[in-house]
């Protein structure tokens, strides 16, 4: 049975380097470019012809934008109104690249630490940017909930510190490791219907189980992928809350 | 013991916690579907809370799957 870990090697298709830096064209940037296709694509078809009266792919497309913007009026607020484009933007990002994944013989780009944790690290730098520009030094107040007996506040602040400091790395861990462990799954049983079907006598009969799993894990793969994508804006939408209005 | 099967055994250990993360998830779902059938009105409103409850929730059992799985490749 092949490895189930082969499917996330990067593998290079031209090489680049960049002041000295490796920027080497890889499979994860090819699919990086794929997503993009198709979200231009999916654009493209929305907006020409915009009628005032929608047709279909226009209903389709407004549905979306007016999702993410009621996600961002509940969550932010009036003041949230900026943010859309940018939570729009990651929201579609994630989502297209997750169900991308899913087609055989994809890559599943979320699937790595090191762009999951580039998303997340850069939304944990704008809510702090954000935060000091919006209320300077009094963004520091988000440590120090309201109402804390001052006898408490030597443990609570450092705890909420380090809470606040755990965002980026639960963001990205929480998008990685459920996109990776969903495709492990699948690559496993999909190596159980071979390795089974091969066997031979008994065990060649009941090698369409691990199939009718496959189709079952592909589907929670599919909730998953949407979800998670949800997720990812959603949480982003609150800790951009966080830096905006204080209150926490 | 050698280092190869201390690595399996914490994986083996680190998988625990995944159950752990299950009753959770089965926990909210059960006050969710508890409180939808008492007041159904008000069911789709908290749909959203459940969504964002269960993704939080699954990641720890994630979170458990991952640490077994930096065990078994990572170490």
């Amino acid at each position: 049975m092949a490895n189930p870990l082969d499917q996330f090697e990067i593998t290079r298709h031209a090489d680049l380097s960049v002041g000295g830096i490796d920027a080497a064209f890889t499979n994860a940037s090819m699919f990086m470019l794929i997503a993009l296709g198709v979200i231009l694509s999916f654009f493209w078809m929305g907006t020409r012809n915009a009628a005032l009266v929608p047709g279909r792919w226009q209903a389709a497309l407004e549905s979306l934008t007016g999702f993410i913007t009621d996600m961002v009026d509940e969550n932010i607020g009036p003041k949230g109104r900026a943010f859309v484009p940018f939570i729009f933007s990651l929201f579609i990002f994630i989502i297209t690249a997750n169900i991308l994944g899913l087609f055989p013989f994809s890559f599943t780009v979320t699937s790595h630490l090191a762009v999951t944790f580039a998303f997340a690290a850069f939304i944990f730098m704008v809510c702090i940017v954000v935060g000091l520009l919006r209320h300077g030094l009094r963004f520091f107040s988000l440590f120090v909930p309201a109402n804390t007996p001052p006898v408490l506040l030597l443990l609570i602040v450092p705890i909420e510190f380090i809470s606040f400091l755990s965002r980026p790395l639960t963001l990205s861990i929480r998008l990685f490791a459920n996109m990776t462990a969903g495709h492990i799954l699948l690559k496993v049983f999909a190596g159980f219907v071979i390795s089974l079907g091969a066997a031979g006598g008994v065990l060649t009969m009941i090698s369409p189980l691990p199939f009718a799993m496959t189709i079952a894990i592909y589907a929670l793969e599919l909730i998953v992928s949407v979800v998670q994508a949800y997720v990812f804006a959603l949480l982003t939408c609150i800790y951009l809350n966080d830096s905006i209005n204080l209150h926490h | 013991m050698d280092a190869d099967a201390a690595k399996f055994l914490g994986a083996g250990i680190a998988a625990i916690g995944m159950g752990l993360a299950a009753i959770a998830v089965g926990s909210l779902f059960a006050a969710f579907l508890s409180g939808a059938l008492r007041n159904p009105a008000a069911a789709d409103s908290q749909r959203a809370n459940l969504i964002f409850g269960f993704a939080v929730t699954e990641a720890l059992g994630i979170f458990a799957f991952l640490v077994a799985l930096l065990l078994l490749f990572a170490v």
